[in-house]
């Protein structure tokens, strides 16, 4: 798997080299300018969150609700400022108002990582039906959106699908799923 | 602090003739964010800028929006217009916005308590709570209420030269907007990167 990340990402800048996904993540966002991260957290994000504000590129905050974060993200990119949202499945629930009325007509290249609950292991019923609501979303409004299950395709998918969102000015929502973050496992 | 949460002895003033006054004070092509509906309608009413933003849907995310611009261009200022009903819906924001305390962002709430736009029905809040009481819970200590026009802008005079993020809320009547904003998402929104220099026209 190693030999296949460096075949597939030959740029991974140092600080990634430890080779986890929440490394491969914060060193992407950072090679494509996105410094403004603003969050409602999520037990998998931890590593990443912690990771994001241990680093001065960027500015990283939570927010009381993942429309909040989408609101900004997409005041900061009419600005000039690149952003991410990271969020859980259950978070990204509440945006299918946010998608239709801003992000998508305005023409914002939203760029959304999403913890994936509620699949391959989950232990709480509503998580496991909030998540079948998700990419029956995305497909309704014609988003583009990857499941990134393999370590040794996140540098890639995450590195192309940012620069496609720009360039397109199109939202893309990437979602990590528990092949690749391990999830969260029940633990009494 | 309370005398500034006492909205009781507050004049009800228009939402046209007070962002009016507010876009006549602007000289350095400052930002604005309209809210949803009758906000962003007087908003384009008072006169077509190109660093006016207008809201065509997502209630209630003027605050959030305004403050990604104030993050992204951190020397210009940015003013937010929100109606009270769609800040109801999302009162996070306002602690967001006093934990980060960006210094060139303004708040003005337009309160009339009712959802003027679809039969003028009362908000929940509007018989029991106070706009810039919850905001001042929510942590931004700079929050007032406007008591007539002269003080209106007053306020906006203080808050353009202050070096913390502030609130304004302004009592004003049940008239609907003068104006309709030109509903066309893709063109408002390239317009108002023009007006900030993140573009230029094609």
């Amino acid at each position: 798997m190693a030999v296949a990340q460096r075949q597939t990402s030959p740029q991974v800048a140092q600080g990634s080299s430890d080779g986890s996904w929440h490394g491969i993540v914060l060193q992407t966002l950072k090679r494509n300018e996105i410094s403004l991260v603003p969050y409602v957290p999520d037990r998998v994000l931890t590593p990443l969150i912690k990771n994001l504000h241990a680093d001065p590129f960027f500015t990283t905050f939570a927010t009381a609700r993942e429309e909040e974060a989408v609101g900004i993200v997409s005041g900061a990119w009419m600005g000039g400022r690149r952003g991410a949202v990271l969020m859980q499945t259950s978070g990204f629930a509440t945006l299918a108002n946010v998608l239709a009325s801003l992000a998508v007509p305005y023409q914002i290249p939203l760029i959304m990582f999403v913890s994936e609950r509620g699949t391959l292991g989950e232990f709480n019923y509503g998580q496991s039906l909030v998540c079948r609501t998700m990419r029956p979303v995305l497909d309704s409004l014609a988003l583009e959106h990857h499941t990134i299950t393999r370590l040794d395709e996140l540098e890639f998918i995450a590195d192309r699908s940012i620069k496609q969102a720009v360039t397109t000015q199109a939202p893309v929502a990437l979602i990590l799923n528990p092949l690749l973050t391990g999830g969260k496992t029940f633990d009494k | 602090m309370s005398s500034n949460m006492d909205n009781r002895n507050t004049k009800v003033m228009n939402r046209f003739d007070v962002t009016s006054r507010l876009i006549g004070k602007l000289k350095h092509e400052e930002a604005v964010i309209g809210g949803i509906g009758n906000t962003n309608f007087d908003l384009w009413a008072a006169g077509h800028r190109p660093q006016n933003f207008y809201m065509l849907g997502s209630m209630g995310l003027a605050f959030p929006i305004a403050l990604g611009v104030a993050l992204a261009q951190p020397d210009r200022r940015v003013f937010a217009l929100e109606g009270d009903g769609s800040l109801l819906m999302q009162l996070g924001a306002l602690s967001t916005i006093a934990t980060l305390k960006p210094k060139n962002l303004i708040m003005i709430v337009m309160d009339n308590g009712i959802y003027q736009i679809t039969g003028a029905q009362p908000t929940p809040a509007a018989s029991v709570a106070d706009i810039v009481a919850i905001a001042a819970g929510s942590g931004l200590a700079n929050s007032a209420w406007a008591a007539d026009e002269e003080d209106f802008e007053r306020l906006v005079d203080v808050a353009m030269s202050a070096a913390e993020p502030h609130l304004i809320a302004v009592r004003i009547d049940d008239k609907p907007g003068v104006g309709t904003t030109r509903r066309d998402p893709v063109q408002i929104r390239e317009r108002f990167m023009h007006g900030l220099g993140v573009r230029e026209p094609l």
